[in-house]
């Protein structure tokens, strides 16, 4: 097992991760779906208007690709601390 | 082969596998009952979690409602999602770490208390409840449009097929139903909005049909926001609910979700915390496939239904499927201005739901006895069947129709399991053994699971045969309910070492009762959208709970004494993975 300073830091790493993979769930669902959905709508995806392409599948996307990136990354960080499971 | 024929052989053959299945992989002991063993693969517990989740109300009621609703149903598209984010991220881990069996489990050990326990046993009972009336009701409206049979009876099959399997496979034969079930709905999900979308935009993929071009040259939405411009409502794309009721409903059920112990319970069948991690994506992707394609059926389906009813006009020369479903009494015609034409126009028709008279009008129409409200509008229609009747809106081949009442069947039944197996662990674990006789016997304890799975069973029935709302709706309060009463109890049992049994129980019953009381006020009491708070509708007050929750168990924790210190060890050894081990019993 590792010392108490490198589990810390182990913590803390994870506390980043979710940090920043948190504030991008955010922004894409409350901030591009809901907040700003009005600005984004005068802008064009294909036949969507950006607001509501957002609201209604782009957030959706976005969610999955956070999770595997999760996913991903605390198995990295699983292995880098020697926490991860045999 | 008429639809009713290709029902019931559709219907029965699904069935026939659930059953089988059921039998092939009963539960033999109380970990197999509550966990399926601690064995599941994660890309099937994925699947059944999927199943699970996805119920009555996302297959039959979701698609309908973002139809009425435009832009203002992203709530449920983005709630219904988003909270597997914070499932992923912030619960499933640890509580697998954790290893025991149910949700009461973790916030009892981990409040050390057994007034915590029994508040989470009660919350989840409530939730569980509430959502699994639901279910039952989407059982009864599916069986008595495709067999004919009245809702009642309906609901009586469904409950019998559930209590086999529930009550003999316990979490292990839900667990394979549900992988059966999610395929099931899926296909039947897909294939006819695949047919709609290429019908309509040539464009089999219906995610990218829904932002294609339709006879005309016009965008899909664009002709959409023309069509209902024309008739007075808002244009589709936009909606008409404030901001802040969207932001607060949208969060409700995001944070309900990740808080719905028949979900996180789901996450304690995996072997590993990897496995959990992994599961939740993978849940989430098959997730992703029917929420995205529910905007797109949305969309489909409300400018099918609008064209169909201007393109025709008389009564009379309505198709077959306007009929079919105004003899099922979900779609209702008042000839107002006497002119044999349907007038579709914004608002009610008429007060409430269409009760109805002997005898036809002078169309041949079912005679309303309502109220009738002064607008044109002549035309009621339930929002349940949008998905339902979209295959024939569509004239798809009958085969089609008959799989999507598959469909909607595996949808209910899959979550109505998930729910009853839920109710039956907080009895028989959380309450009897863990509480009322811990000395009980495994053998006594399974019992007494598939004894109270059976109880629960029945009162879920009598809820779906005297429903009190309709499906979606119900189901919505228990997000809200969810929302303030676990969600922040769990999240901070793990990432606040220093919140305490007073706090948890502190902030899960203030958030709980402002909840309840707000809901019960606005929907029940008499209370009316003028006095809603910052305009935040009951849908939504559920995240204001949870910060209540929240704020009310920091400060209280702050005030009273640290938690033990093996509490704080446990704490400690949740946040890291290695030495899971399997999901055990103490």
């Amino acid at each position: 097992m590792n010392d108490q300073k490198n589990i810390k830091n182990y913590w803390k790493t994870n506390l980043r991760y979710l940090l920043v993979l948190l504030s991008i769930w955010f922004v894409v669902s409350y901030g591009f779906g809901i907040l700003l959905v009005e600005p984004l709508n005068t802008i064009k995806l294909g036949g969507f208007k950006l607001g509501f392409w957002f609201a209604q599948q782009g957030s959706i996307f976005t969610f999955v690709i956070l999770i595997f990136v999760y996913v991903r990354l605390m198995n990295k960080l699983d292995k880098k601390y020697e926490v991860d499971e045999e | 082969m008429s639809v009713q024929t290709w029902t019931y052989i559709i219907v029965g053959a699904t069935f026939a596998l659930y059953i089988f299945i059921a039998i092939w992989s009963r539960a033999g002991s109380t970990r197999e009952f509550y966990v399926a063993g601690g064995g599941v693969p994660p890309l099937a517990n994925g699947m059944a979690t999927a199943a699970d989740w996805m119920s009555a109300a996302s297959f039959i009621s979701m698609a309908g409602l973002i139809s009425f609703m435009g832009y203002d149903g992203s709530v449920y598209l983005m709630g219904w999602t988003g909270g597997y984010v914070l499932l992923a991220l912030l619960l499933a881990p640890y509580l697998r770490k954790f290893g025991k069996f149910t949700v009461p489990d973790f916030i009892g050990d981990r409040y050390y208390s057994d007034v915590a326990r029994t508040v989470a046993v009660i919350c989840a009972l409530f939730v569980s409840f509430t959502y699994v009336a639901g279910q039952m009701r989407g059982v009864g409206v599916v069986f008595s449009r495709f067999l004919e049979v009245p809702i009642t009876w309906g609901i009586i099959i469904g409950m019998g097929i559930v209590f086999f399997y529930a009550v003999l496979g316990g979490m292990k034969g839900i667990t394979y139903t549900q992988v059966a079930q999610y395929c099931v709905l899926i296909f039947a999900f897909m294939v006819p909005a695949i047919f709609i979308s290429i019908q309509l935009t040539g464009n089999p993929i219906p995610q990218l049909g829904f932002g294609g071009t339709v006879e005309g040259g016009k965008t899909l939405l664009e002709k959409l926001d023309g069509l209902h411009k024309e008739l007075g409502f808002n244009a589709y794309t936009n909606g008409s609910k404030s901001m802040i009721d969207v932001f607060f409903i949208t969060a409700a059920l995001m944070v309900g979700t990740a808080g719905l112990p028949h979900v996180i319970v789901r996450f304690f069948t995996v072997p590993r915390v990897k496995d959990a991690r992994l599961s939740a994506g993978y849940a989430l992707v098959f997730i992703a496939i029917l929420y995205t394609t529910a905007p797109a059926i949305a969309a489909f389906a409300r400018t099918n239904l609008i064209t169909t009813i201007q393109d025709k006009k008389a009564y009379v020369a309505m198709p077959e499927w306007f009929k079919k479903w105004e003899a099922t009494g979900l779609i209702a015609w008042v000839d107002k201005n006497k002119d044999g034409q349907v007038q579709y126009f914004p608002g009610k028709p008429f007060v409430g739901k269409p009760s109805f008279k002997e005898g036809k009008g002078t169309s041949g129409e079912r005679v309303v006895t309502n109220q009738l409200n002064s607008n044109k509008n002549e035309l009621y229609i339930d929002r349940d069947i949008m998905v339902l009747a979209n295959p024939e809106i569509a004239q798809l081949p009958n085969w089609v129709i008959a799989l999507v009442a598959a469909g909607g069947l595996a949808a209910a039944l899959s979550t109505a399991a998930g729910l009853l197996l839920v109710i039956s662990t907080s009895v028989s674990h959380d309450l009897i053994k863990k509480q009322l006789n811990p000395n009980i016997s495994e053998k006594g304890e399974l019992l007494y699971a598939r004894l109270s799975a059976a109880v629960a069973v029945v009162i879920a029935g009598l809820f779906g045969i005297y429903p009190p709302g309709f499906v979606a709706q119900v189901v919505a309060f228990a997000f809200g309910l969810a929302a303030a009463s676990f969600f922040p109890a769990i999240v901070l049992g793990i990432f606040d070492k220093r919140m305490n049994r007073e706090g948890a129980i502190a902030g899960m019953i203030t958030g709980l009762l402002f909840t309840i009381a707000y809901i019960v006020y606005f929907k029940f009491l008499g209370g009316t959208k003028a006095g809603w708070w910052w305009g935040i509708s009951p849908e939504g007050i559920g995240t204001l709970g949870m910060f209540i929750n929240a704020l009310v168990a920091l400060v209280v924790s702050r005030n009273t004494a640290t938690p033990p210190q093996q509490v704080q060890e446990m704490v400690e050894s949740i946040r890291y993975p290695r030495g899971a081990g399997e999901a055990q019993d103490h």
